[in-house]
């Protein structure tokens, strides 16, 4: 029936019932459970009339407030998925001692590709773009972000991304080329699947969403501070917010072009990167890393920052050497873009090529360094509570300055002869990934918690979460090293080498004792929602801060400060909380209250999102009438919202002045509670 | 596979340079650690001895040291770094007694091709070489890209399909090693370990000539069944043809190997998803 046929590849591409893993029970349970658990919960939603709320709070919501804890939201539940493939690649790599395990080369290579795409992409970009949304605007004193609209649609393409890389669990297949899809293996000659295609079309579409990130929030620094709000004066986390998305904005197009060649080497037979007629993989490899290697920088840049403000704050101590904190934040922002060679030292580049990139990727280390000492002296002389984010910024100095070491050591090329691509090298990147990147993001999620909701985390759920993790960190990720000493390489589905099999068994137990961290994080969370009044946060200033998010009230109305903040020096609040002391307080004797304008709230983002999401899908799967569709469709959106009249609604005076009494009454009697006691 | 138990003046120089290096940085970053818990204990809120000192926020003298120490690891580390790249460049010659040999690697899908073309002999998932002797790699693949590795004898270098890389190496003692590709190629990467059995010079060409006594024989067409994915269990050994085939292969006379076979349901693309490879 060639007829039949045809009409059928011109519908549905290349889709059809062999897509679905019927012979493979693990992805078909998983997704089957996932897309019950979201179906009860969209039944919820609408049964209990909540689906007007969620439209018109959340989703189409361009607070940047909102945005932020979306973003995190979506971090959270991917980083619940990007686990449980770690648990899944620990246990096989335990037991598959001269035996296959029981994960199949298909299927073991498709899980630690989609770990690396997913925590890179999916937990930790969203993570800290969610922290730098929530916190930025607020610290700098004002009332959004610079595109509010825009910000909403970045954040739904991100989860459009993450939506198509979920998809592939249950129709066709991810990627088995790892978490990079090195050409010529991910060429369309010996990757013939549609996993590819769901690795490359998830980050094109995502990567057009962070990449409005990046350029909304250098925006943001640049050209929206409160007045007296100068370079100098900003906390050193917008200083690394404005680092990290400078190197977003330059490094994410190489990233899309990159893709974009791969892309049409798959679907239009050019040879960018082919064996054949002239292609070259090394280019591959030179574009991808001078996009990964600045990549690990925007990770690591802002959290760096929450480590700066958490520090500081518990120590109660302005930043020891806030001056020398710029300088290295800022170096870091410029050399991380010339190291990018380290990454592949062994393809036999010459010797002077080898010895400078090596060289240039250890001179990091010193702005890092400086940035570590500098944190050790703002604790001297402090006096330091160990709240939870305290915690988790000492134990990511230690565990840091580990992964430090490794790092320089593995950017010395001889060393690196040794150890490029083994399981020390795993354990390197996990070490800084998750020692910096993870651990901040954790301190900065309980830190900042409070000012999004209103009430603090649990602390003692808290702490257990902090020493399951920190513990587990050491058992699972230290015997990586020892394997990688030993000569063990990466992705290996199973293995023949006695040697390496204890340590394999001790890293499984290490995943155990992670996996007890992350759900007491999850067990944090429910006891704290459930005590919420007890631990109301009234204040707005829960622990004693310095910078402005906490002189407004938590959470913050939706217009942030009544009146734009006037800062006169470093660590704005801290230097008002001094002032009201003094005047205990009085009414407040500024200028009138006035009509406070804010952007309407607008569906752009996730209609935008839905059509990306139908193009992703039909890109993938080449159904090419849908493609269309779903491309006239995010077109047709943007136009409809750029062709609007009215883009902002006024908050009038009186109602401003309310809610500000409010949040002023509350504080009064907070202190004179405390004068009478 | 111990790094730390080189056979080979490559390996023993490689894990020299990588532990001195991490003694370097030990001198520095243990004390801070120390440091770092230290202060943290010390300065904790309940501690009414430590002396509060929120003014102290600028110091120029910690500032220097601060900026000086890192600097100077990053000094001495970057001349090791600049030393040891041109001493234990891959390509540099490494001196042996004897006569060097000449070994031409291919990785395929999935199993190592080792060429002898002096010789006329060539093996596969075994590498065979006298002790103390020269050993010039020259490397390529025949599809995607892997990387060659003998842990104790030190450098790895990539295998990519139209290109040659280089590598010199020695083995100094006789006995059993075993080596690895280092780069993920696919469902049949962990098969791609292989034996290297360092023997004494004396018995080398006594194994050559067993070797070529082979009933095989390696030449374009059974180089093309080898290429084809699957996995090598054996250790077969072949006569060489021709000693210019690796030339053939490395300048894509003989094409780059075909990938996975396409289970093709009447003529339509293949569906993505679950072929029973």
């Amino acid at each position: 029936m060639p007829a039949g046929r045809t009409v059928e590849a011109m519908m549905l591409g290349k889709l059809d019932w062999s897509a679905i893993p019927f012979d493979q029970p693990i992805p078909l349970i998983a997704g089957a459970v996932v897309l019950v658990g979201i179906l009860a919960v969209l039944i919820w939603v609408v049964v209990k009339g909540h689906l007007p709320y969620l439209w018109h709070e959340w989703i189409t919501s361009v607070d940047h407030k909102r945005i932020g804890v979306m973003y995190i939201l979506l971090a959270s539940v991917m980083l619940l998925r990007g686990g449980s493939d770690a648990i899944m690649m620990r246990i096989q790599q335990a037991i598959a001692y001269q035996s296959q395990g029981y994960l199949p080369p298909e299927h073991y290579n498709q899980i630690f590709s989609a770990h690396g795409t997913i925590m890179i992409f999916f937990v930790a970009m969203p993570f800290v773009i969610g922290l730098m949304n929530l916190v930025v605007p607020l610290q700098l004193g004002v009332r959004d972000v610079a595109f509010p609209t825009l910000n909403s649609v970045g954040f739904w393409l991100t989860s459009t991304g993450a939506l198509l890389v979920n998809v592939s669990l249950v129709v066709g297949e991810f990627a088995r080329t790892g978490w990079l899809a090195f050409p010529p293996l991910s060429g369309l000659t010996y990757s013939p699947g549609v996993g590819v295609d769901y690795y490359a079309w998830s980050l094109q579409i995502s990567g057009v969403g962070t990449l409005v990130a990046g350029i909304n929030l250098v925006t943001t620094v640049l050209k929206l501070r409160t007045k007296g709000m100068n370079y100098l004066r900003m906390p050193m986390f917008c200083w690394t917010t404005l680092a990290s998305n400078l190197l977003i904005v330059a490094a994410f197009p190489i990233l899309t072009a990159t893709l974009a060649m791969l892309l049409l080497d798959r679907y239009l037979g050019f040879h960018f990167f082919t064996n054949e007629a002239g292609g070259n993989v090394m280019m591959f490899m030179n574009l991808i890393w001078a996009w990964g290697h600045p990549e690990v920088y925007i990770l690591v840049l802002p959290a760096f920052g929450i480590y700066s403000e958490v520090v500081s704050t518990f120590s109660g101590k302005p930043l020891f050497g806030y001056r020398s904190m710029v300088l290295a934040t800022m170096a870091i922002c410029v050399i991380s873009f010339m190291v990018w060679l380290h990454h592949f030292f062994t393809m036999g580049a010459g010797p002077d090529v080898n010895a400078i990139f090596g060289i240039a990727s250890m001179i990091i280390a010193v702005p890092t360094g400086v940035k570590i000492y500098n944190w050790l002296f703002t604790m001297y002389g402090g006096r330091i509570r160990f709240a939870t984010p305290m915690l988790w910024s000492v134990g990511f100095m230690v565990t840091f300055i580990i992964g430090g070491l490794t790092g320089v050591l593995v950017a010395v090329p001889p060393a690196d002869f040794m150890l490029h691509n083994s399981m020390f090298l795993v354990a390197h990147f996990h070490n800084v990934i998750i020692g910096g990147v993870l651990f901040g993001a954790f301190a900065g999620f309980e830190y900042w918690f409070p000012k999004a909701f209103g009430f603090r985390l649990d602390e003692r759920w808290g702490k257990v979460a902090f020493w399951f993790t920190f513990i587990g960190f050491y058992v699972t990720f230290m015997p990586l090293y020892v394997v990688g000493m030993l000569g063990m390489t990466r992705r290996l589905q199973h293995y023949d080498v006695a040697a390496w099999r204890p340590w394999m068994m001790v890293a499984a137990i290490g995943m155990l004792l992670l996996s007890i961290g992350v759900l007491a994080q999850v067990m944090q969370l429910v006891v704290s929602i459930r005590n919420r009044e007890a631990l109301r946060d009234r204040t707005g200033d829960p622990w004693d801060g310095r910078s402005l998010e906490w002189a407004t009230s938590s959470p913050p109305p939706v217009f942030n400060f009544a009146f734009p903040p006037d800062v006169r020096g470093e660590d704005a609040y801290w230097a008002l909380k001094w002032h009201a002391k003094v005047q205990q307080l009085e009414d407040h004797p500024g200028p009138e209250y006035q009509d406070i304008e804010m952007p309407r709230n607008s569906p752009t983002g996730f209609v935008c999102a839905f059509f990306a999401t139908v193009m992703g899908f039909a890109l993938i799967w080449h159904i090419w009438w849908m493609v269309i569709l779903g491309g006239l469709g995010a077109f047709a959106t943007f136009v409809v919202f750029a062709w609007r009249d009215h883009d902002e609604y006024v908050i009038p005076a009186a109602e401003v002045e309310r809610i500000d009494r409010i949040n002023i009454e509350e504080r009064r009697s907070l202190v004179s509670m405390a004068g009478a006691a | 596979m111990n790094l730390l138990d080189p056979q080979g003046p490559v390996a023993a120089a490689n894990s020299t340079i990588l532990v001195d290096s991490v003694f370097i940085m030990l001198t520095i970053v243990v004390p801070t650690i120390i440091a770092i818990l230290a202060f943290a204990f010390w300065f904790r809120a309940s501690n009414p001895r430590a002396h509060y000192q929120p003014g102290f926020v600028y110091s120029g003298r910690v500032e220097m040291v601060v900026w000086a120490i890192p600097a100077l690891t990053v000094i001495l580390l970057g001349g090791v770094a600049w030393i040891g790249s041109h001493q234990l460049d891959p390509a540099a010659p490494v001196p042996g007694t004897g006569s060097p040999v000449r070994i031409q690697a291919v990785s395929l899908d999935w199993k190592w091709l080792f060429i002898y073309p002096d010789q006329r002999i060539a093996t596969v998932n075994t590498l065979t070489v006298p002790a103390g002797a020269e050993l010039n790699f020259q490397l390529t693949s025949s599809s995607v890209m892997n990387v060659f590795f003998i842990p104790q004898l030190g450098s790895m270098i990539y295998t990519m399909n139209g290109m040659v890389t280089r590598l010199n190496l020695r083995a100094d003692n006789e006995g059993k090693l075993q080596g690895l590709s280092a780069h993920f190629s696919g469902d049949g990467f962990p098969e791609m370990m292989f034996d290297v059995n360092v023997i004494s010079p004396l018995a080398f060409p006594d194994w050559v000539a067993t070797t070529a006594k082979s009933d095989a024989v390696l030449n374009e067409d059974s180089y093309k069944k080898l290429m084809q994915q699957g996995v090598e269990r054996g250790r077969p050994i072949y006569r060489l043809e021709d000693p210019r085939l690796f030339d053939l292969i490395a300048t894509q006379h003989i094409p780059p190997g075909p990938g996975p076979e396409l289970i093709s349901d009447a003529g339509r693309p293949h569906s993505g998803g679950h072929d029973a490879r």
